[in-house]
């Protein structure tokens, strides 16, 4: 299949690119400073089994562009045996663009739309039974909510990263419910006709 | 039905063929379950969906044995259950079968220990073999400190908790569970759906008849109903991570 124009080129075998990485590295800085390894380290323990296929050399690209852009700071700290190490600090603009971030309450959306139109399409021109293609994303749906189930039921009681896995889970749920909606909906369209 | 094609297939423990249930007579008569036909390997869980009057319960009541088809026929482990006597049926429910419903259906007047080791007193086990395994599954739900409560004493997710536990009394060949977390808040029911899922891992045959998503993402493989009739099957691979992360809203 194409990649839409515009979209970002995936190459699966060097995994996710993190959205927000920007906000939240800045974020992170905005206590004390602190060195990439400790930072990516911070990032894989908020994410839990989600950050395995997490892109290995984000974090480091990400710090550099930061820097360039003069959000944060950096200082070269020397370390006996090893190289030296870049300890980065957030810098004033950096910490304006923190408290934006914290601020902005736009949220991702949730994308009935498309299903809702294709099932009024289906139906108006005879095309598919609604009720049938609710039925099959409904299965498809659960098969995502097994999934981010499965991995939630092993983490441990409190784990941070258990609470983003519920959060998956209970989108995926709003979702179904609706399905169930549309699938009422259409079966007494279907039946009354 | 093909007639070449043996009733009794290997590897499955329970099968249904053409079953049919119908309620009412003449203008009233409804079909319940239509033509439903259901193998289920040992060690699987299936979890049967739908909505309310779609014929799932009715389904399970057969496949237990609590009713019988009006055509079709109900298989357990190579016998036909669907045409023994009241008595032969009765025993046959109290040895291989595990029932936990949305309800409970504890004896009120009965510890939790008791509730749970009732089964293996009623199928004729000893009485101190049946306490010994009451006490080992009272553990594995995690209610031992509790063995000496009455139901009315226990909150409703330890109340479904016995009443797993009492299921797995006489080592079932199968579990029906219909609605099992029907009557029950988010934390109890995380209780029973690691419960279930624990189930599945140790590999013991479970059929869930559920309208939660939750309860019914715990299954290998999933059956929706309408209208009396199986409309859609699939079955629940392990989760990978990776469409997870888009999920999430964390893939950018």
């Amino acid at each position: 299949m194409r990649e839409p124009a515009g979209a970002p080129i995936k190459k699966p075998s060097s995994g996710y690119q993190l959205r927000v990485v920007q906000e939240v590295l800045l974020a992170l800085l905005a206590q004390d400073g602190s060195h990439g390894y400790e930072l990516r380290a911070r990032l894989q323990l908020a994410l839990g089994p989600l950050a395995e296929a997490l892109n290995a050399g984000q974090v480091y690209v990400t710090l550099n562009r930061l820097e360039k852009a003069g959000l944060v700071t950096s200082e070269r700290v020397g370390q006996t045996d090893r190289p030296d190490r870049k300890v980065y600090g957030l810098s004033a603009a950096g910490r304006e663009r923190v408290f934006e971030w914290l601020e902005d309450t736009s949220w991702p959306k949730p994308a009935p739309a498309e299903f809702h139109l294709k099932l009024v399409a289906a139906a108006a021109a005879g095309l598919a039974d609604p009720v049938r293609l609710v039925d099959v994303q409904r299965h498809a749906l659960l098969a995502e909510l097994a999934g981010a189930q499965r991995t939630a039921l092993v983490e441990p009681d409190g784990s941070v990263a258990g609470l983003l896995l519920e959060g998956v889970v209970l989108r995926l749920q709003a979702d179904l419910r609706w399905l169930e909606e549309c699938g009422r909906y259409w079966t007494e369209t279907k039946e009354r006709r | 039905m093909s007639a070449i094609e043996s009733p009794q297939r290997a590897g499955t423990v329970l099968r249904t063929h053409a079953l049919e249930k119908d309620y009412g007579e003449g203008e009233g008569l409804v079909r319940a379950l239509d033509a439903v036909e259901l193998e289920v390997n040992p060690g699987e869980t299936v979890a049967v969906m739908g909505p309310s009057g779609c014929g799932k319960s009715t389904l399970l009541h057969l496949l237990g044995g609590l009713e019988r088809p009006s055509a079709g026929e109900v298989w357990l482990a190579g016998g036909r259950v669907d045409r023994l006597s009241e008595k032969a049926l009765a025993r046959l429910r109290r040895r291989a079968i595990g029932f936990v419903f949305q309800a409970f259906h504890l004896m009120d007047e009965l510890t939790a220990l008791e509730n749970v080791e009732l089964p293996a007193l009623l199928a004729g086990g000893s009485s101190r073999a049946a306490r010994r395994r009451a006490a080992e599954l009272l553990e594995h739900v995690g209610l031992a400190d509790r063995a000496d409560h009455l139901p009315s004493a226990l909150s409703g997710g330890q109340r479904q908790r016995v009443a797993i536990a009492r299921a797995l009394s006489n080592e079932p060949l199968v579990v029906l569970a219909d609605e099992p977390t029907g009557n029950l808040d988010t934390a109890a029911t995380l209780d029973v759906l690691r419960l279930l899922d624990g189930l599945r891992a140790a590999g013991q045959t479970l059929i869930i008849v559920t309208h939660e998503e939750r309860v019914a993402a715990t299954a290998d493989r999933l059956i929706s109903m309408r209208d009396g009739a199986f409309v859609e099957e699939t079955r629940l691979t392990r989760g990978s991570t990776g469409r997870l992360s888009e999920l999430t809203g964390l893939e950018g």
